[in-house]
C-alpha cells in the first residue's frame, strides 16, 4: 500500500517538470521509458478498438445504398451518407415488432429488453451473490470445494451454456419435467425471457458472490464482536456493518455485471436463437442488422448501446460511487477525493463503531 | 477456533467452566446448528452451480437417439455421441485446433505486451499515467458489437479499407481484436500484483548494480510468476469462450474455433437439433478449462477478485 501511494502521488507533485525533480531513484526521468513500454498497448488499443469506434460512428451516418444498376443488372455497390436517418427512423416506427412490450419499433423492443433483462438479473445475481457470500464466509471448512463449484458456470463458455440451458428448457426437457408443467420456453413467449433470466443469473450469480466474499474477507472480526458486544441483532449487523463494509467492492462487481448484461449475446443467440423478439438484445440486434448488410442502422445501434453502457457506467460512478480505477489518478484527484476519502474513511470507522459506546 | 475450544470437554475445573462460559456467552449448541446451517447452504450453493453442468454431462452419456431424454442417469452409458462429435462432417477436430492456436497466441501476446505496459502503470512515474488508466478502463467497457461492422470492413478490404489485406477467415482477424479486450484485463491484474511487490527489493538490486529493466527482470518477475499464470488462465478462458467475433470473423468451416462449430452442428435430418452430440462437444470444450480451474482455483479468485478489492 506504501509503494502505490508514494508512486500514485509523484506526479500529483510535479505535473509540469517532471524531468528535473529527482524524487525517487526509480523514478527520474523515466517517462520516456515509461511511453515505450506502454506503446505496444497503447498502439493495440488504437487500432483494435479506438480507430473501430470512430468509424463505428462515422459509419452510423451512412447507409447501404447498394441496388441493380439498371444499365448492367449488376449489383452496384455503395454507401450514401444520410445524416442522422439512422438514429431519426427509430422514432418514426417503420419496423414495428410484437414483442414483450407490445406492438413497437424493432430498435425500442430490443432497447427495452436489454433493460428488463439487465435489472432483473443483476438485482437477482446480486441478491444470490451476497447470500452466497455469507454462506461462505461462515464456513470453516469445505470453503474449497464450493469456491471450486462456484467457478464451474464461470468457466463454461457462455454458448456453451446457452445450448445445455436450450436443452434443460426444451418442450419435453427436464425443466418442464421437473415443474410437471408444460411451458413452451424456447417458442418466443414470455417463458423466454424468464429462461433467459434463470441461465445468464446461474451462470453469474456465483461471480458476484466470489467478488462479496473477498470484500467480506477484507472485514475484520472485532468489528462484529463489537456489534455483538453491543446488542444488535444479526440483520441490524448485516444492515449497518456488512453491507457498508462490502459496499465498495460489491458496488465494483455489479458495474461489471450491468456493463455485461446490457452486452449479452451468446445467450439469447445461441439458446433462443437470433430475430426472437422477446429476447433480442441490443446486441443481437445490431448483429443482425450486420449480417442483413445494414452496416449503417448496425452501427448507429451499437453506438447507441455504446453511450448507454457509458451513462450508465458513470451513473454507477456518481451515485454510488464505484471505484473502478482504484488507483489515485492524478488529474482526477479533486473528484476522487471524496471516494478516497471514503476509503481511508474506512479504518477510522472501525475505530467509531468499536468505540462509540 | 472457539467452537473448538468450547466443544472440547477438557478438564471438569469449574473454574475452566466458568471462564469458558464468560469467554463464550453464545452455547455450543446454537454455534453447532449455525454451522449445520452453513453446511446445507455451502451444498445447495454446490447444487446449484453443479446440476446444470451434471445435466450437460448426462445428456452427452445417452444413446445418440435418446437425445432428449429426461432421464437423471444414462441408460445405457453410451460414448456414441463422443464419436459422432469427430465425424469428418463436424470439423470439430480442427475447430479445438483453432481454439487452441487462437487462444494461444492471445494469451502469449498479451502476456508479453501486457507485462511490459503494467511495469510501467506499477514503477514509473510519468506524466499523463492517469489517462491511461481510464484509457484502459474504459477499453474494457465499449460493447463488443461496436467492433463488428468496422473490423468486418476493415478485414474484407471493403472501401474505405480497401488498402487493407483480406483478413476474413485468417486466425489474426480474431486474434487482433481479442487483444483489445485481454490487454485491459491483463494490464489490471499485472500492474495489481506488481505494486504488492515492495519497490524496495528492485532498489536493492540497483544498489547492487542492476539497471531498472535488470532489476525488474530478476526480481521482479520471477516474484510475480503467481499473477502472471493467473492472469494468463484468465485471457486464455476469455479467449477460449468467445463468441461473437470468432462467428464474425471465422466463417469457413476449418478456420471456426470450437464455440463457433458447436453453435453450427446440425442433425442429419436437419430438423431434429442433436443435442446429444452438442452435449459431447459441450463437455469436450469445458472439461479442460474446469480442470484448469480446479487445479488453480484459489489463484483463479485471487485474480479474478484483484481488479474489484484493493
Amino acid at each position: 500500500m506504501a509503494t502505490t501511494t508514494a508512486v500514485g502521488k509523484t506526479p500529483v507533485a510535479v505535473p509540469d517538470d517532471g524531468h528535473k525533480h529527482k524524487k525517487n531513484a526509480l523514478s527520474d526521468g523515466q517517462g520516456r521509458l515509461a511511453w515505450l513500454l506502454l506503446a505496444p498497448t497503447l498502439l493495440i488499443i488504437l487500432v483494435m478498438a479506438g480507430i473501430p469506434v470512430v468509424m463505428s460512428i462515422r459509419e452510423s451516418f451512412f447507409a447501404n445504398t447498394s441496388k441493380p444498376d439498371p444499365n448492367t443488372g449488376l449489383i452496384k455497390q455503395g454507401e450514401s451518407f444520410v445524416g442522422f436517418q439512422n438514429f431519426s427512423q427509430i422514432f418514426k416506427g417503420q419496423n414495428q415488432v410484437q414483442g414483450s412490450w407490445g406492438t413497437i419499433d424493432r430498435f425500442w423492443n430490443a432497447f427495452f429488453n436489454t433493460t428488463a433483462i439487465t435489472i432483473v438479473c443483476v438485482i437477482l445475481e446480486t441478491i444470490l451473490g451476497i447470500a452466497m457470500a455469507l454462506i461462505m464466509a461462515k464456513a470453516f471448512r469445505g470453503r474449497g470445494v464450493v469456491r471450486a463449484g462456484i467457478l464451474v458456470p464461470w468457466a463454461i463458455p457462455t454458448i456453451v451454456s446457452a445450448l445445455m440451458w436450450k436443452l434443460i428448457f426444451d418442450e419435453a426437457g427436464v425443466m418442464n419435467k421437473i415443474l410437471g408443467a408444460h411451458i413452451l420456453w424456447l417458442a418466443d413467449t414470455g417463458a423466454s425471457f424468464w429462461a433467459i433470466i434463470i441461465a445468464d443469473t446461474w451462470k453469474t450469480a456465483p461471480f458476484i458472490g466470489l467478488l462479496t466474499l473477498a470484500g467480506l474477507q477484507t472485514i475484520p472480526a472485532e468489528v462484529y464482536e463489537a456489534a455483538k458486544v453491543d446488542g444488535a441483532t444479526a440483520w441490524k449487523t448485516f444492515l449497518r456493518i456488512t453491507l457498508p463494509m462490502v459496499k465498495p467492492t460489491l458496488v465494483v462487481a455489479v458495474l461489471f455485471r450491468t456493463l455485461d448484461t446490457l452486452r449479452m449475446f451468446d445467450l439469447p443467440y445461441g439458446m433462443i436463437g437470433p430475430g426472437k423478439y422477446r429476447v433480442e438484445t441490443l446486441s443481437v440486434f445490431s448483429y443482425q442488422e450486420a449480417v442483413a448488410v445494414r452496416y449503417g442502422s448496425a452501427a448507429a445501434y451499437s453506438i447507441i448501446l455504446f453511450i448507454y453502457v457509458l451513462l450508465v457506467a458513470s451513473l454507477f460512478v456518481k451515485v454510488l460511487g464505484a471505484d473502478v480505477i482504484g488507483d489515485s489518478a492524478p488529474k482526477k484527484s479533486k473528484k476522487k477525493k471524496k471516494d478516497q476519502e471514503a476509503e481511508t474513511a474506512q479504518v477510522p470507522a472501525l475505530e467509531q463503531v468499536g468505540g462509540a459506546h | 477456533m472457539a467452537t473448538a475450544a468450547a466443544a472440547l470437554p477438557t478438564e471438569t475445573h469449574t473454574s475452566t467452566d466458568e471462564v469458558a462460559q464468560l469467554a463464550h456467552p453464545k452455547p455450543s449448541r446454537k454455534v453447532l446448528a449455525g454451522m449445520i446451517l452453513s453446511y446445507v447452504g455451502m451444498a445447495l450453493i454446490v447444487l446449484y452451480c453443479i446440476l446444470p453442468f451434471y445435466w450437460m454431462v448426462v445428456s452427452s452419456l445417452r444413446l445418440p437417439t435418446m437425445g432428449r431424454s429426461t432421464q437423471f442417469i444414462p441408460n445405457p452409458v453410451s460414448f456414441l455421441n463422443f464419436q459422432a462429435v469427430f465425424k469428418p462432417g463436424n470439423n470439430f477436430g480442427r475447430s479445438l485446433i483453432n481454439s487452441i492456436i487462437v487462444s494461444g497466441t492471445t494469451t502469449i501476446l498479451t502476456l508479453l505486451i501486457g507485462i511490459v505496459a503494467a511495469y510501467a502503470l506499477a514503477r514509473l512515474t510519468f506524466r499523463g499515467k492517469g489517462m491511461v488508466l481510464w484509457i484502459i478502463m474504459a477499453c474494457s467497457m465499449f460493447p463488443l458489437i461496436t467492433l463488428i461492422v468496422p473490423l468486418l470492413k476493415m478485414f474484407s478490404s471493403t472501401a474505405p479499407f480497401t488498402w487493407f489485406p483480406y483478413w476474413i477467415n485468417t486466425y489474426q482477424a480474431v486474434i487482433l481484436p481479442y487483444l483489445s479486450f485481454g490487454l485491459p484485463l491483463a494490464v489490471w491484474n499485472l500492474t495489481a500484483f506488481f505494486r504488492q511487490l515492495p519497490v524496495e527489493l528492485e532498489q536493492a538490486a540497483m544498489v547492487d548494480g542492476c539497471t531498472p529493466g535488470q532489476a525488474f527482470r530478476k526480481v521482479i518477475i520471477p516474484l510475480a510468476a503467481p499473477g502472471v499464470f493467473t492472469t494468463a488462465i484468465i485471457v486464455f478462458i476469455g479467449a477460449w469462450n468467445e463468441f461473437l467475433i470468432a462467428l464474425t470473423f471465422l466463417q469457413e468451416p476449418n478456420k471456426q474455433t470450437a464455440t463457433v462449430a458447436i453453435s453450427k452442428f446440425t442433425g442429419t435430418t436437419g430438423f431434429d437439433t442433436p443435442y446429444g452430440t452438442i452435449m459431447a462437444a459441450g463437455v469436450i470444450v469445458t472439461v479442460p478449462l474446469l480442470i484448469a480451474v480446479l487445479l488453480f482455483q484459489r489463484r483463479i479468485v485471487a485474480g479474478l477478485t484483484a481488479g474489484g478489492v484493493k
